[in-house]
């Protein structure tokens, strides 16, 4: 089957199986590999990307159903070479160890401040619950977000909480 | 973005840059052109003889490139394992599946979608036998799980006996003795330690090359492992070590799950070379739940004897530690790691029994603390008990019977000396840091209002930084696989000629920043930035031998043998610039990229030209040999035994008997530290795990030997709606078994978890009388022990 959209801005169109997922056409057809699977059952919300603007879970999703839409990725998150508030956050406040459950966690915290750039430690949480990390036990993703919001908002993020400070 | 080195510096890490941009290269994402996809035919019951196997109909399917079954690679044998105690398990199934998810048929197409069409179309039947299941009638031996056994039960631990050599004493007369005492409290509880899931987010893949030109293997395989499965590959082929190059690349998180070497891994290289080309498999999340190992899975009773003001006079446990079906790597070995920590930070007599029982479940191999987390959840829940029952505040008990600072090196009766600890001040400064005193105030004020409100607390030894040569004669090394006997460290450290530095380590890291902490091991010790040295791992070309990252023993070995490689480099540089300056080798200090005399900074002479010197004949000391760098061993002559307390703060809903997580703090102690937001790190991910152990995660049979917890909906991980914010800190006690004084941390958070959430609960439910509700604490369990307790 044919099927046309835009991703990351560009224009691309293929012939898939119709039942390929989403998350398999970014990866295999455009070679999109920063989108990861962890379940392809909806449940780790590591193939998280953005479709119209709306953070989705790629696996839960058929490239054809993606038809015509916007889709954005991991990959076009830094522009010219500067990395994302979010993308910062994750680095400045070791929001990531293994990384594979990281440009899931990344897209879904970018759509959650995408709406609410001043959430609660309670909001983050329960907005990124629907991504699981098995190594960070979740505080420093906190941290993260916190710490894009403060930048995305013009202010200065709180500091670091480990031992020793900066 | 601070880049200073300093060890102790919280330097951010070098391998996030990629990873944040989603451009880390992990397994799946490898597509060589011409890949094939695997797909495995796997048991959907649990025990059965296969009466026919008819792969004709399936290997006409479109796409499908082999199929292969137990005939095409028996000569292959069983798959590798380093403790050989049990059955091993055979690449393929052998006529008979001894747990559901076992691979039968091995399917290799075009594509994914192609190969499990295959597989499905792939014609078997069985002859189903009953299965066993539970643990206690497994350990029975009423009907056995395998015919070729004497037993169900592989294997027996004792405390004393677990190594005939060290001629150790049976202290269970001892621990008998104190029982018959007329002031004696006996305080005993059966409870389950139960089987887990690993679930690293990243699902294990493998993708196998062959070139027959060469006759050479690379093959790329998340593991945390390289070198052993180097060495299973190349022994299973016949081949030389130098043609099989194993690369772990990036690697999604392992925690023991990849440590093993997986009949998955060997298939894949089989059909490289039977095909001729790239073969790639990787695990749905359902595999991963069937056929990737589990952890943990012990029922046990542990009694403990003290007297009525709070002196332990001796420890008992008995339990039946499940093993799974087939034996795999370390399996039946895993206790013994829980065994040396049996006496957890006290000093008492010790009497500690585990039997390795056999079933038809998914081999238990490494999870997480492994053996560890179940030897102090048993120990530190029945002192919480006992605690309860003379009245005595936990922590004033457990600081009554600890080793005191001045014992250490304390010997152990498992052998084994603790290396060095302070307990005590441990507890103290973390009863300080969450204000134990105000917490007891809340939860008695809660009480009183009727809320089921608990503060529980919780301390932990760990046995870490593996290891001593002479485990290698109990199985601790990589013996079978081809590798030298014993699990040493290693580092090799090069000054380039252009005075960066070349780091590479044999470790297999998944997600611990090695690239960033051995920056500023080395970084440090020759005076250059951390962003001019590149660390390179994971990959059985660039390093002669590794040992991989398991354990918690990264830093503690081979960390060290990298700082001693950095300080002979150092001594080489120091000759050179010597040489340069006209000065004395014994003179020179390094500094800011630079050597100078001590004392005097000018002149000096900056790295470029030291490392350049080095690399031309003419420009170095004549007894210099050319070239800067050197590579070093490391011998531990001990373990590691990194320590900690815990609190917990928990409210249970006495309708739902919903447990609500309200603080967790935290004072760990590993020794000296390289990198705190590393440490932090690693601390709160081993938290949360405990967490899911304590709470959420259970990994279920039915005695039908059906997985009932194949999918993440039915195995629930802790989301980050379910975990507080967790608050650190910790003491900083040195260990004298490696030259930077760092004992690990990986393992830490888990070991020290779980029971603290239990005694918690349980102190929440006091009022009501409950003394234990095994574990995962879900809503529906905590309910029920409440309506039981309210009668
Ligand atoms: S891969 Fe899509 S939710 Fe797990
Ligand atoms: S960083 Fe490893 S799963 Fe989140």
């Amino acid at each position: 089957m044919e099927v046309s959209m835009t991703v990351n801005g560009r224009a691309v169109s293929a012939d898939v199986e119709p039942r390929t997922l989403l998350v398999h056409f970014l990866r295999e057809n455009l070679r999109l590999t920063g989108t990861h699977v962890g379940c392809e059952t909806g449940y780790c919300g590591a193939c998280t990307v953005h479709v119209d603007g709306k953070a989705v879970k790629s696996c839960t999703m058929l490239a054809v159903q993606a038809e015509g839409a916007d889709v954005k990725t991991i990959e076009s998150l830094a522009s010219n070479g500067n990395l994302h508030p979010v993308q910062e956050g994750f680095w400045e406040r070791h929001g990531l160890q293994c990384g594979f459950c990281t440009p899931g966690m990344i897209m879904a915290s970018v759509a959650l401040l995408d709406e609410n750039n001043n959430p609660s430690e309670d909001e983050i949480r329960h907005g990124i619950e629907g991504n699981l990390c098995r190594c960070t036990g979740y505080h420093n993703i906190v941290r993260a977000v916190e710490y894009a919001g403060a930048k995305m908002r013009g202010e200065e993020p709180p500091p670091p909480d480990w031992e020793g400070g900066e | 973005m601070a880049t200073t080195s300093v060890m102790g510096g919280s330097v951010r890490r070098r391998e996030d840059p990629a990873l944040i941009q989603g451009m880390g290269t992990y397994v799946d994402d490898l597509q060589p052109t011409g890949v094939l996809q695997v797909a495995f035919m796997r048991s959907p019951v649990a025990r059965a003889k296969i009466t026919s196997l008819d792969t004709s109909k399936a290997k006409e399917m479109p796409g499908v490139a082999a199929i292969y079954t137990h005939e095409d690679v028996a000569h292959l044998g069983p798959l590798l394992a380093q403790v050989q105690i049990g059955k091993l398990r055979p690449l393929l199934a052998d006529g008979e599946v001894n747990h559901m998810g076992e691979a039968i048929a091995m399917v290799v197409a075009e594509n994914r979608y192609q190969a499990q069409d295959a597989a499905e179309a792939i014609d078997v039947e069985f002859d189903v036998v009953k299965p066993i299941i539970d643990l206690k009638e497994a350990a029975s031996d009423a009907a056995k799980v395998h015919d070729e056994l004497d037993s169900n039960i592989l294997h027996t631990w004792t405390y004393h006996g677990y190594w005939d050599a060290l001629g150790l004493e049976d202290q269970t007369p001892q621990v008998d003795a104190a029982m018959e005492r007329d002031d004696a409290v006996v305080v005993s509880l059966e409870m389950k330690n139960q089987r887990l899931i690993p679930v690293a987010i990243e699902p294990r893949s493998v993708m196998a090359e062959y070139n027959p030109g060469y006759g050479r293997f690379t093959v790329h395989s998340s593991t945390q492992v390289p070198h052993a499965l180097g060495g299973a590959i190349s022994k299973t082929f016949g081949m030389i070590a130098s043609d099989v190059r194993v690369i772990a690349p990036e690697v999604g998180g392992g925690f023991g799950s990849k440590l093993n070497v997986y009949n998955d891994e060997i298939l894949a290289a089989f059909a490289a070379k039977d095909l001729g080309r790239p073969v790639k498999w990787t695990e749905t999340r359902r595999e991963a739940a069937s056929s990737t190992i589990h952890g943990r899975g012990w029922v046990g009773t542990a009694t403990i004897v003290g007297t009525k003001d709070g002196e332990f006079l001796g420890y008992k446990l008995h339990a039946l530690a499940d093993m799974g079906a087939y034996s795999q790597n370390f399996t039946v070995a895993i206790p013994l790691l829980g065994l040396w920590i049996a006496s957890g930070q006290y000093k008492m007599p010790v009497s500690w029994t585990v039997d390795c029982v056999v079933t038809n479940t998914m081999t238990t191999d490494a999870y997480r603390g492994a053996g560890r987390p179940e030897a102090i959840y048993y120990l530190e829940r029945i002192i919480d008990a006992y605690a309860r029952e003379i009245g005595m505040d936990p922590f004033e008990v457990r600081k009554k019977n600890f080793w005191q600072p001045d014992e250490f090196p304390a010997l152990m009766g498992c052998g084994f000396a603790l290396d060095s600890g302070d307990y005590a001040s441990n507890v103290d400064k973390l009863m300080e840091k969450a204000d134990y005193a105000g917490l007891l105030r809340m939860r008695d004020q809660a009480r009183d209002e009727g809320r089921l409100v608990g503060v529980g607390v919780g301390s932990y030894v760990e046995v870490c930084g593996f290891g001593p040569a002479v485990l290698a004669e109990i199985g601790f090394s990589w013996s079978e696989y081809g590798l030298p006997a014993s699990f040493n460290g290693s580092g090799l450290v090069r000054v380039n000629p252009d005075a960066t530095v070349t780091v590479v380590i044999g470790t297999g890291p998944s997600g611990q920043g090695h690239e960033t902490t051995w920056a500023q091991i080395v970084g440090d010790g020759l005076g250059i930035p951390v962003d001019k040295v590149r660390v390179l791992h994971g990959d059985t070309r660039e390093h002669p031998m590794g040992i991989g990252t398991f354990g918690s023993r990264s830093v503690a070995v081979d960390g060290a043998a990298t700082y001693e490689a950095t300080l002979k480099v150092r001594e080489k540089a120091a000759k050179i610039a010597a040489h340069l300056l006209e000065a004395s080798a014994t003179d020179i200090v390094f500094e800011n990229g630079g050597a100078h005399v001590a004392g005097s900074p000018a002149p000096r002479v900056e790295w470029e030209a030291i490392a350049k010197a080095a690399y031309q004949a003419h420009t170095s000391p004549e007894d210099v040999e050319s070239g800067l760098e050197a590579h070093t061993s490391f011998s531990p002559g001990n373990a590691t035994w990194p320590f900690g307390s815990h609190i917990a703060l928990v409210e249970v809903d006495p309708d739902t008997g919903n447990v609500e997580l309200l603080r967790y703090v935290g004072v760990d102690d590993c020794g000296n530290e390289i990198n705190p937001m590393i440490v932090n790190g690693q601390i709160h991910g081993g938290i949360a795990q405990g967490v899911g152990q304590a709470m959420f995660e259970d990994a279920v049979y039915d005695s039908d030997g059906n997985l009932l917890t194949g999918s993440l909906l039915d195995y629930p991980l802790p989301t980050a709606a379910d975990l507080p914010s967790f608050e650190l800190d910790r003491t900083v006690t040195p260990t004298d078994v490696n030259p930077m004084g760092v004992k690990g941390v990986g393992e830490a958070g888990t070991i020290g978890t779980a029971h603290t959430i239990v005694n918690a609960v349980v102190d929440a439910l006091e009022p009501l009388g409950v003394k234990h509700v095994d574990m995962p604490l879900r809503p529906k369990r905590v309910w029920q022990a409440i309506q039981e307790a309210r009668g």
